[in-house]
Protein backbone atom coordinates (compact mmCIF):
# COMPACT_ATOMS: atom_id res chain seq x y z
CA UNK A 1 0.00 0.00 0.00
CA UNK A 2 1.33 3.36 -0.51
CA UNK A 3 0.98 6.05 1.65
CA UNK A 4 2.07 9.68 2.06
CA UNK A 5 3.65 7.71 5.95
CA UNK A 6 6.35 5.61 4.26
CA UNK A 7 7.22 7.82 1.10
CA UNK A 8 7.71 10.82 2.38
CA UNK A 9 11.45 11.91 2.50
CA UNK A 10 11.76 15.65 2.55
CA UNK A 11 9.44 19.10 2.83
CA UNK A 12 9.01 19.29 -0.48
CA UNK A 13 8.09 16.08 -1.07
CA UNK A 14 5.20 16.45 1.49
CA UNK A 15 3.82 19.55 -0.37
CA UNK A 16 4.06 17.71 -3.24
CA UNK A 17 1.78 14.47 -1.62
CA UNK A 18 -0.17 17.11 -0.14
CA UNK A 19 -0.83 19.10 -3.74
CA UNK A 20 -1.84 15.97 -5.10
CA UNK A 21 -4.42 14.90 -2.62
CA UNK A 22 -6.07 17.86 -3.98
CA UNK A 23 -6.63 16.61 -7.51
CA UNK A 24 -9.95 14.57 -8.15
CA UNK A 25 -10.24 11.93 -10.46
CA UNK A 26 -12.38 13.23 -13.68
CA UNK A 27 -14.66 10.22 -13.54
CA UNK A 28 -15.06 9.64 -10.20
CA UNK A 29 -14.63 13.05 -8.59
CA UNK A 30 -15.45 11.96 -5.12
CA UNK A 31 -11.70 10.61 -5.09
CA UNK A 32 -8.40 11.57 -5.27
CA UNK A 33 -5.92 10.31 -7.05
CA UNK A 34 -4.01 9.73 -4.11
CA UNK A 35 -6.71 7.66 -2.72
CA UNK A 36 -6.97 5.63 -5.96
CA UNK A 37 -3.24 4.58 -6.06
CA UNK A 38 -2.09 6.34 -8.58
CA UNK A 39 0.66 8.37 -7.60
CA UNK A 40 3.23 6.01 -7.20
CA UNK A 41 6.08 7.60 -6.14
CA UNK A 42 7.47 11.50 -5.28
CA UNK A 43 10.93 12.09 -5.66
CA UNK A 44 12.08 15.71 -4.99
CA UNK A 45 15.48 15.99 -7.59
CA UNK A 46 16.23 19.22 -6.53
CA UNK A 47 14.87 22.98 -4.69
CA UNK A 48 12.24 23.30 -7.25
CA UNK A 49 12.38 20.33 -9.38
CA UNK A 50 10.01 17.07 -8.29
CA UNK A 51 9.52 13.30 -10.30
CA UNK A 52 6.05 11.74 -9.83
CA UNK A 53 5.69 8.74 -11.04
CA UNK A 54 1.44 7.70 -11.94
CA UNK A 55 0.49 4.42 -12.58
CA UNK A 56 -2.91 4.27 -15.17
CA UNK A 57 -5.90 2.07 -14.28
CA UNK A 58 -6.63 0.96 -17.31
CA UNK A 59 -4.14 0.82 -19.89
CA UNK A 60 -6.90 2.70 -21.97
CA UNK A 61 -8.28 5.18 -19.71
CA UNK A 62 -9.11 8.11 -21.45
CA UNK A 63 -8.68 9.73 -18.06
CA UNK A 64 -4.92 9.06 -18.09
CA UNK A 65 -3.95 12.08 -20.23
CA UNK A 66 -6.25 14.34 -18.10
CA UNK A 67 -4.61 13.27 -14.54
CA UNK A 68 -0.90 13.80 -16.32
CA UNK A 69 -1.93 17.37 -17.24
CA UNK A 70 -3.47 18.20 -13.59
CA UNK A 71 -0.67 16.29 -12.12
CA UNK A 72 1.59 19.09 -14.01
CA UNK A 73 -0.75 22.32 -13.24
CA UNK A 74 -0.93 21.45 -9.44
CA UNK A 75 2.87 20.69 -8.77
CA UNK A 76 3.44 24.70 -10.48
CA UNK A 77 0.83 25.91 -8.38
CA UNK A 78 2.90 24.58 -5.43
CA UNK A 79 5.98 25.93 -6.59
CA UNK A 80 7.95 23.19 -8.74
CA UNK A 81 9.16 25.07 -11.92
CA UNK A 82 10.11 21.93 -13.51
CA UNK A 83 7.92 19.16 -12.71
CA UNK A 84 8.66 15.83 -14.33
CA UNK A 85 5.68 13.44 -14.86
CA UNK A 86 6.99 9.46 -15.38
CA UNK A 87 4.53 6.19 -16.23
CA UNK A 88 4.93 3.87 -14.07
CA UNK A 89 3.19 -0.17 -15.28
CA UNK A 90 5.29 -1.91 -12.56
CA UNK A 91 3.55 -3.36 -10.71
CA UNK A 92 0.41 -3.17 -12.77
CA UNK A 93 -2.40 -0.84 -11.10
CA UNK A 94 -4.56 -3.22 -8.69
CA UNK A 95 -7.95 -2.13 -7.02
CA UNK A 96 -6.58 -3.44 -3.44
CA UNK A 97 -4.63 0.14 -4.05
CA UNK A 98 -7.63 1.83 -2.88
CA UNK A 99 -7.15 3.95 0.21
CA UNK A 100 -9.36 2.92 3.31
CA UNK A 101 -10.27 6.39 3.35
CA UNK A 102 -10.88 6.24 -0.74
CA UNK A 103 -13.02 2.76 -0.12
CA UNK A 104 -15.59 4.59 2.07
CA UNK A 105 -15.94 7.89 0.01
CA UNK A 106 -17.05 5.59 -3.01
CA UNK A 107 -19.39 3.73 -0.53
CA UNK A 108 -21.21 7.37 0.61
CA UNK A 109 -20.64 8.04 -3.10
CA UNK A 110 -23.23 4.91 -4.03
CA UNK A 111 -20.32 2.59 -5.75
CA UNK A 112 -20.06 -0.46 -3.76
CA UNK A 113 -16.11 -0.32 -3.58
CA UNK A 114 -14.35 -4.00 -4.84
CA UNK A 115 -13.92 -6.77 -2.99
CA UNK A 116 -10.33 -8.48 -2.78
CA UNK A 117 -8.21 -10.85 -3.96
CA UNK A 118 -8.54 -12.27 -7.47
CA UNK A 119 -9.14 -16.01 -8.15
CA UNK A 120 -7.32 -18.01 -10.89
CA UNK A 121 -6.64 -16.21 -13.99
CA UNK A 122 -7.42 -18.57 -16.77
CA UNK A 123 -10.89 -19.88 -14.85
CA UNK A 124 -13.72 -19.26 -17.41
CA UNK A 125 -16.36 -18.91 -14.98
CA UNK A 126 -15.46 -16.57 -11.99
CA UNK A 127 -18.73 -16.38 -9.77
CA UNK A 128 -19.35 -12.72 -9.51
CA UNK A 129 -18.13 -11.26 -6.00
CA UNK A 130 -20.79 -11.16 -3.33
CA UNK A 131 -21.65 -7.13 -3.33
CA UNK A 132 -23.40 -5.37 -0.78
CA UNK A 133 -25.92 -2.54 -2.12
CA UNK A 134 -23.95 0.52 -1.06
CA UNK A 135 -27.64 2.55 -0.38
CA UNK A 136 -29.48 -0.22 1.96
CA UNK A 137 -26.53 -2.94 2.89
CA UNK A 138 -28.01 -5.89 1.48
CA UNK A 139 -26.24 -8.25 0.48
CA UNK A 140 -28.82 -10.08 -1.96
CA UNK A 141 -27.65 -8.03 -4.96
CA UNK A 142 -26.58 -9.50 -8.53
CA UNK A 143 -24.76 -8.47 -11.58
CA UNK A 144 -26.42 -6.91 -14.55
CA UNK A 145 -23.42 -6.35 -16.86
CA UNK A 146 -19.49 -6.87 -16.30
CA UNK A 147 -18.66 -3.75 -17.98
CA UNK A 148 -19.62 -0.43 -16.91
CA UNK A 149 -19.72 3.15 -17.60
CA UNK A 150 -16.14 3.18 -17.11
CA UNK A 151 -13.33 0.69 -17.52
CA UNK A 152 -13.16 0.12 -13.64
CA UNK A 153 -16.87 -0.43 -13.00
CA UNK A 154 -19.64 -2.93 -13.36
CA UNK A 155 -23.53 -2.82 -13.33
CA UNK A 156 -24.98 -4.19 -10.65
CA UNK A 157 -28.75 -4.68 -9.10
CA UNK A 158 -29.32 -4.29 -5.78
CA UNK A 159 -32.61 -7.08 -5.34
CA UNK A 160 -33.91 -5.28 -1.51
CA UNK A 161 -34.15 -1.87 -2.80
CA UNK A 162 -34.53 -2.44 -6.35
CA UNK A 163 -32.04 0.03 -7.25
CA UNK A 164 -29.18 -0.36 -9.62
CA UNK A 165 -25.37 0.36 -8.71
CA UNK A 166 -22.22 0.24 -9.88
CA UNK A 167 -19.08 -1.64 -8.68
CA UNK A 168 -15.84 -0.68 -8.80
CA UNK A 169 -14.20 -3.81 -9.93
CA UNK A 170 -11.78 -5.73 -8.40
CA UNK A 171 -8.58 -6.18 -10.89
CA UNK B 1 34.42 -18.81 -39.44
CA UNK B 2 32.28 -19.59 -36.51
CA UNK B 3 29.60 -21.74 -36.62
CA UNK B 4 26.81 -19.70 -35.47
CA UNK B 5 25.93 -16.52 -38.01
CA UNK B 6 26.43 -13.26 -35.85
CA UNK B 7 23.32 -11.81 -35.15
CA UNK B 8 23.89 -8.03 -36.48
CA UNK B 9 22.70 -5.46 -33.79
CA UNK B 10 20.83 -4.33 -36.98
CA UNK B 11 19.14 -7.74 -37.41
CA UNK B 12 18.17 -7.30 -33.73
CA UNK B 13 16.58 -4.34 -33.93
CA UNK B 14 14.64 -5.24 -37.11
CA UNK B 15 13.16 -8.23 -35.44
CA UNK B 16 12.58 -6.79 -31.99
CA UNK B 17 10.33 -4.02 -34.02
CA UNK B 18 8.58 -6.09 -35.88
CA UNK B 19 7.54 -7.77 -32.98
CA UNK B 20 6.30 -4.79 -30.98
CA UNK B 21 4.54 -3.96 -33.87
CA UNK B 22 2.54 -7.37 -34.53
CA UNK B 23 1.54 -7.05 -30.60
CA UNK B 24 0.32 -3.59 -30.84
CA UNK B 25 -1.06 -3.77 -34.83
CA UNK B 26 -3.20 -6.68 -33.76
CA UNK B 27 -4.64 -5.06 -30.50
CA UNK B 28 -5.35 -1.61 -32.31
CA UNK B 29 -7.36 -2.92 -35.76
CA UNK B 30 -9.41 -5.38 -32.89
CA UNK B 31 -9.96 -1.99 -30.81
CA UNK B 32 -10.99 -0.04 -33.98
CA UNK B 33 -12.97 -3.02 -35.40
CA UNK B 34 -14.74 -3.17 -31.84
CA UNK B 35 -15.11 0.57 -31.91
CA UNK B 36 -17.73 -0.01 -34.67
CA UNK B 37 -20.15 -1.31 -32.68
CA UNK B 38 -20.68 1.29 -31.00
CA UNK B 39 -24.41 2.19 -30.65
CA UNK B 40 -25.04 -1.43 -32.65
CA UNK B 41 -24.52 -3.90 -30.23
CA UNK B 42 -27.76 -6.25 -29.75
CA UNK B 43 -27.89 -4.90 -26.13
CA UNK B 44 -26.50 -1.89 -23.85
CA UNK B 45 -24.94 -4.32 -22.18
CA UNK B 46 -22.57 -5.70 -25.14
CA UNK B 47 -22.46 -2.62 -26.08
CA UNK B 48 -21.04 -1.30 -22.61
CA UNK B 49 -18.56 -5.14 -23.03
CA UNK B 50 -17.42 -3.85 -26.79
CA UNK B 51 -16.37 -0.61 -26.22
CA UNK B 52 -14.58 -1.13 -22.93
CA UNK B 53 -12.58 -3.86 -24.86
CA UNK B 54 -11.71 -2.29 -27.41
CA UNK B 55 -10.54 0.95 -24.78
CA UNK B 56 -8.61 -1.43 -23.38
CA UNK B 57 -7.31 -2.92 -26.77
CA UNK B 58 -6.39 0.45 -28.06
CA UNK B 59 -4.94 1.49 -24.99
CA UNK B 60 -2.54 -1.66 -24.76
CA UNK B 61 -1.95 -0.67 -28.71
CA UNK B 62 -0.39 2.94 -28.01
CA UNK B 63 1.66 1.26 -24.81
CA UNK B 64 3.02 -1.22 -27.60
CA UNK B 65 3.59 1.82 -30.23
CA UNK B 66 5.12 4.04 -28.14
CA UNK B 67 8.08 1.02 -27.54
CA UNK B 68 7.79 0.50 -31.00
CA UNK B 69 8.37 3.95 -31.90
CA UNK B 70 11.65 4.06 -29.77
CA UNK B 71 13.17 0.94 -30.81
CA UNK B 72 12.57 2.26 -34.36
CA UNK B 73 14.20 5.42 -33.23
CA UNK B 74 13.21 7.08 -36.14
CA UNK B 75 11.09 10.23 -34.13
CA UNK B 76 8.12 8.65 -35.53
CA UNK B 77 5.66 9.13 -32.60
CA UNK B 78 2.94 6.72 -32.07
CA UNK B 79 0.26 8.77 -33.51
CA UNK B 80 2.25 8.76 -37.00
CA UNK B 81 2.83 4.74 -36.67
CA UNK B 82 -0.85 4.37 -36.12
CA UNK B 83 -2.24 6.60 -38.41
CA UNK B 84 0.37 6.96 -41.84
CA UNK B 85 1.40 3.93 -42.06
CA UNK B 86 -0.70 1.91 -45.21
CA UNK B 87 -1.97 -1.57 -45.23
CA UNK B 88 1.11 -3.34 -46.07
CA UNK B 89 3.19 -1.95 -42.78
CA UNK B 90 0.42 -3.21 -40.46
CA UNK B 91 1.54 -6.06 -39.18
CA UNK B 92 -1.68 -7.79 -37.19
CA UNK B 93 -3.33 -10.75 -37.36
CA UNK B 94 -5.44 -11.14 -40.40
CA UNK B 95 -8.22 -12.78 -38.18
CA UNK B 96 -8.50 -9.26 -36.52
CA UNK B 97 -9.36 -7.23 -39.10
CA UNK B 98 -12.63 -9.40 -40.28
CA UNK B 99 -15.66 -7.62 -40.76
CA UNK B 100 -17.61 -7.68 -37.23
CA UNK B 101 -20.81 -9.98 -38.86
CA UNK B 102 -23.36 -11.34 -36.55
CA UNK B 103 -22.83 -11.54 -32.56
CA UNK B 104 -21.52 -15.35 -33.15
CA UNK B 105 -19.02 -13.82 -35.05
CA UNK B 106 -17.99 -10.97 -33.35
CA UNK B 107 -17.75 -13.05 -29.80
CA UNK B 108 -15.57 -16.14 -31.62
CA UNK B 109 -12.91 -13.40 -33.44
CA UNK B 110 -12.81 -12.16 -30.14
CA UNK B 111 -12.16 -15.61 -28.05
CA UNK B 112 -9.77 -17.14 -30.64
CA UNK B 113 -7.53 -13.98 -30.09
CA UNK B 114 -8.34 -13.97 -26.34
CA UNK B 115 -7.50 -17.44 -25.88
CA UNK B 116 -3.94 -16.43 -28.28
CA UNK B 117 -3.20 -13.12 -25.97
CA UNK B 118 -3.76 -14.43 -22.30
CA UNK B 119 -1.47 -17.24 -23.26
CA UNK B 120 1.24 -14.91 -24.92
CA UNK B 121 1.10 -12.07 -22.47
CA UNK B 122 1.68 -14.95 -19.22
CA UNK B 123 4.35 -15.95 -20.94
CA UNK B 124 5.26 -12.65 -21.80
CA UNK B 125 5.66 -11.28 -18.67
CA UNK B 126 9.14 -13.49 -18.35
CA UNK B 127 10.57 -11.36 -21.32
CA UNK B 128 14.26 -10.24 -21.43
CA UNK B 129 12.45 -6.93 -22.43
CA UNK B 130 11.81 -5.08 -19.03
CA UNK B 131 9.31 -2.68 -20.97
CA UNK B 132 7.77 -5.50 -22.47
CA UNK B 133 7.55 -7.47 -19.95
CA UNK B 134 5.88 -4.16 -18.13
CA UNK B 135 3.38 -3.78 -20.80
CA UNK B 136 2.71 -7.98 -20.72
CA UNK B 137 1.68 -7.92 -17.19
CA UNK B 138 -0.22 -4.76 -17.19
CA UNK B 139 -2.32 -6.17 -20.33
CA UNK B 140 -3.02 -9.61 -18.67
CA UNK B 141 -5.59 -8.42 -15.97
CA UNK B 142 -7.51 -6.35 -18.84
CA UNK B 143 -7.14 -9.42 -20.71
CA UNK B 144 -8.40 -11.70 -18.47
CA UNK B 145 -11.13 -10.05 -18.31
CA UNK B 146 -11.64 -10.00 -22.21
CA UNK B 147 -11.98 -13.99 -22.08
CA UNK B 148 -14.06 -14.68 -19.04
CA UNK B 149 -16.55 -12.31 -21.09
CA UNK B 150 -16.45 -13.68 -24.63
CA UNK B 151 -15.48 -17.27 -23.34
CA UNK B 152 -18.74 -17.12 -21.24
CA UNK B 153 -20.78 -15.97 -24.51
CA UNK B 154 -19.23 -18.84 -26.42
CA UNK B 155 -20.33 -21.59 -24.03
CA UNK B 156 -24.08 -19.63 -23.92
CA UNK B 157 -24.22 -19.06 -27.53
CA UNK B 158 -22.96 -22.96 -28.28
CA UNK B 159 -24.76 -24.78 -25.63
CA UNK B 160 -28.09 -22.53 -25.96
CA UNK B 161 -30.26 -22.59 -29.36
CA UNK B 162 -30.03 -24.45 -31.92
CA UNK B 163 -29.58 -21.40 -33.91
CA UNK B 164 -27.72 -19.85 -31.78
CA UNK B 165 -25.52 -23.00 -31.88
CA UNK B 166 -25.53 -23.41 -35.33
CA UNK B 167 -24.31 -19.97 -35.93
CA UNK B 168 -21.62 -20.22 -33.49
CA UNK B 169 -19.87 -23.43 -35.11
CA UNK B 170 -20.29 -21.96 -38.62
CA UNK B 171 -18.19 -18.62 -36.88
CA UNK B 172 -15.82 -20.88 -35.22
CA UNK B 173 -15.35 -22.53 -38.51
CA UNK B 174 -15.07 -19.52 -40.35
CA UNK B 175 -13.04 -17.72 -38.80
CA UNK B 176 -10.83 -21.00 -38.34
CA UNK B 177 -8.19 -20.72 -40.70
CA UNK B 178 -7.20 -17.01 -39.63
CA UNK B 179 -5.75 -18.79 -36.58
CA UNK B 180 -2.83 -20.57 -37.98
CA UNK B 181 -0.65 -17.92 -38.63
CA UNK B 182 -1.15 -17.37 -35.22
CA UNK B 183 1.80 -19.69 -34.89
CA UNK B 184 3.77 -19.35 -38.09
CA UNK B 185 7.53 -18.90 -37.01
CA UNK B 186 9.90 -17.07 -38.71
CA UNK B 187 13.40 -16.64 -38.70
CA UNK B 188 13.02 -13.22 -36.60
CA UNK B 189 10.61 -15.11 -34.32
CA UNK B 190 13.75 -17.32 -33.65
CA UNK B 191 16.25 -14.73 -33.12
CA UNK B 192 14.34 -13.15 -30.35
CA UNK B 193 13.79 -16.43 -28.55
CA UNK B 194 17.54 -17.02 -28.36
CA UNK B 195 17.47 -13.50 -26.75
CA UNK B 196 14.94 -14.44 -24.18
CA UNK B 197 12.89 -11.40 -25.53
CA UNK B 198 9.77 -13.62 -27.33
CA UNK B 199 8.22 -17.00 -25.60
CA UNK B 200 8.85 -20.36 -28.48
CA UNK B 201 5.81 -20.60 -30.34
CA UNK B 202 4.62 -23.86 -29.54
CA UNK B 203 4.32 -23.64 -25.91
CA UNK B 204 1.89 -20.61 -27.26
CA UNK B 205 0.20 -22.76 -29.74
CA UNK B 206 0.14 -26.06 -26.87
CA UNK B 207 -1.43 -23.31 -24.01
CA UNK B 208 -3.82 -21.51 -27.14
CA UNK B 209 -4.99 -24.91 -28.03
CA UNK B 210 -5.55 -25.94 -24.54
CA UNK B 211 -7.77 -23.22 -23.66
CA UNK B 212 -9.75 -23.52 -26.97
CA UNK B 213 -10.43 -27.53 -26.39
CA UNK B 214 -11.81 -26.56 -23.09
CA UNK B 215 -14.05 -24.31 -23.78
CA UNK B 216 -15.34 -25.59 -27.20
CA UNK B 217 -16.44 -28.59 -25.11
CA UNK B 218 -18.39 -26.90 -22.72
CA UNK B 219 -19.56 -24.96 -25.38
CA UNK B 220 -20.94 -28.20 -27.76
CA UNK B 221 -18.83 -27.14 -30.47
CA UNK B 222 -16.83 -28.55 -32.68
CA UNK B 223 -13.09 -27.85 -33.03
CA UNK B 224 -12.42 -27.60 -37.11
CA UNK B 225 -10.32 -29.78 -38.63
CA UNK B 226 -5.91 -28.33 -38.90
CA UNK B 227 -6.09 -26.32 -42.57
CA UNK B 228 -3.22 -25.41 -44.40
CA UNK B 229 -1.17 -21.72 -43.71
CA UNK B 230 -3.28 -19.23 -46.21
CA UNK B 231 -2.69 -15.70 -44.43
CA UNK B 232 0.30 -13.96 -43.56
CA UNK B 233 -0.77 -10.45 -42.09
CA UNK B 234 2.16 -10.52 -39.69
CA UNK B 235 4.12 -10.45 -42.83
CA UNK B 236 2.10 -7.33 -43.81
CA UNK B 237 -0.04 -9.42 -46.42
CA UNK B 238 -3.54 -8.63 -45.50
CA UNK B 239 -7.47 -9.47 -46.71
CA UNK B 240 -9.30 -6.74 -48.61
CA UNK B 241 -11.00 -5.71 -45.34
CA UNK B 242 -7.94 -4.03 -43.94
CA UNK B 243 -7.41 -1.29 -46.17
CA UNK B 244 -11.37 -0.30 -45.47
CA UNK B 245 -10.94 -0.53 -41.85
CA UNK B 246 -7.16 1.81 -42.34
CA UNK B 247 -9.52 4.42 -44.68
CA UNK B 248 -12.00 5.12 -42.07
CA UNK B 249 -9.43 5.35 -39.26
CA UNK B 250 -6.83 7.02 -40.49
CA UNK B 251 -9.09 9.57 -42.40
CA UNK B 252 -8.61 12.23 -39.95
CA UNK B 253 -4.79 12.40 -39.71
CA UNK B 254 -4.65 11.84 -43.55
CA UNK B 255 -7.27 15.08 -44.55
CA UNK B 256 -5.64 17.43 -41.50
CA UNK B 257 -2.03 16.25 -41.35
CA UNK B 258 -1.15 16.55 -37.45
CA UNK B 259 -4.53 17.58 -36.45
CA UNK B 260 -4.42 17.74 -32.44
CA UNK B 261 -7.21 17.89 -29.80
Amino acid sequence: MVSEANLVHSPAEAVAWAALAEIADPEIPVLSIVDLGLVRHIKATGSDQIEVGLTPTYSGCPATAVIRGAVLTALKRAGFSDPNVIEVLVPPWSSDWLSAEGRRKLRRYGIAPPAQAVSSPRALWVSAPVVACPRCDSQATEELSRFGSTPCKALYRCKACLEPFEYFKCI
Amino acid sequence: MSQTPATSMAEETAARLDYVLQLADTSLVLGQRLGELLGHAPTIEEDLGMANTSLDLIGQARLLLALASEIEGQDRSEDQLAFLRTESDFRNLVLVEQPNGDFAQIIARQFLLDAYQLTLYEKLQQSSDQRLAAIATKSLKETQYHYRYSGGWLVRLGDGTEESHNRAQRAIEQLWPFTCEMFDEQDSDRLLVRLGIAPPMADIEAGWSALIDEVLREATLERPARVPYRWFGRRGVHSEHLGYLLADMQYLQRTYPDARW
